[in-house]
């Protein structure tokens, strides 16, 4: 019945050096349907929303977020991370249905 | 006369008290009854000071349907010293959750940044929930010209 979690996107800055407090933007393309909402006919429409987001760092969660169906359609969050090392980062998106979705994105220090 | 005013005193005194108790604060007074209960269970009887925490959303949204959100507490989040989560809390919504963000020191700063949906022109909420269980709060009204929640 869930609608499919679309595609995740994730952007870190370009140029990243030790101690900086870098800035992630992810977004990721799902309708948020909140349930509260009908059909022309009348007949309700289930809730379908993503969740749970969470951000892990080599393993570690470092950011989490609960959404409601007060959250946007196509979910965008963003967070600050302090980098201090290389490594490796692992974004999971759930949907109500606990299907998952995740993106990983490498922290290069330049 | 002695025996009559004591009880009188006792219950200006007694009045008195539910009187601070009841003075609204700017931040809590004027609340649905669910809102009031989702907030109720997140202070879990603790006091919730203004201050700290910044909300910003625009003053007027021409769609609900996605309003820029950003919450911004100043910390120092270090392990000892940090915000633990962030609750929005939509009051004129018809679920006031907005959302929870839970934060680590690892983080570096305690700011977020979501899009959310606003079905009515109301007061958005923020509390900053502390490592050693202070709760700070913000509140914010958005004027919202087309609501955002499918009705």
């Amino acid at each position: 019945m869930s609608s499919a979690i679309g595609q995740p996107r994730l952007r870190l800055p370009a140029q990243i050096r030790a101690g900086d407090v870098i800035e992630i933007r992810t977004l990721i393309t799902h309708v948020m349907e909140t349930g509260q909402r009908r059909t022309p006919e009348g007949q309700e429409i289930p809730r379908d929303i993503i969740r749970r987001f969470e951000a892990r760092f080599d393993g570690e969660l470092v950011f989490a977020m609960d959404l409601a169906p007060a959250i946007a359609a196509n979910p965008y969050i963003a967070f600050p991370f302090r980098a201090e090392r290389a490594g490796r980062f692992e974004m999971t998106w759930t949907n109500d249905a606990g299907e998952t979705r995740s993106a990983n994105a490498e922290l290069k220090l330049g | 006369m002695q025996l009559q005013h004591q009880p009188s005193r006792r219950t200006i005194l007694a009045l008195a008290l539910a009187g601070v108790v009841l003075v609204p604060r700017p931040g809590l007074a004027n609340l649905p009854d669910k809102v009031q209960a989702a907030i109720d269970k997140l202070r879990a009887g603790r006091a919730a000071q203004e201050g700290r925490i910044t909300l910003r959303l625009p003053a007027i949204a021409e769609n609900g349907n996605a309003v820029p959100l950003n919450v911004m507490v100043e910390s120092p989040m270090t392990a000892a010293d940090h915000v633990k989560a962030i609750h929005v809390f939509a009051t004129g919504n018809p679920t006031p959750e907005v959302a929870v963000f839970h934060l680590t020191p690892a983080m570096g700063r305690a700011t977020v940044d979501t899009r959310i949906r606003l079905g009515q022109t109301q007061d958005v909420m923020a509390f900053a929930e502390m490592a050693d269980g202070r709760l700070f709060m913000a509140r914010a009204e958005v004027k919202v010209t087309i609501g955002g929640c499918g009705g």
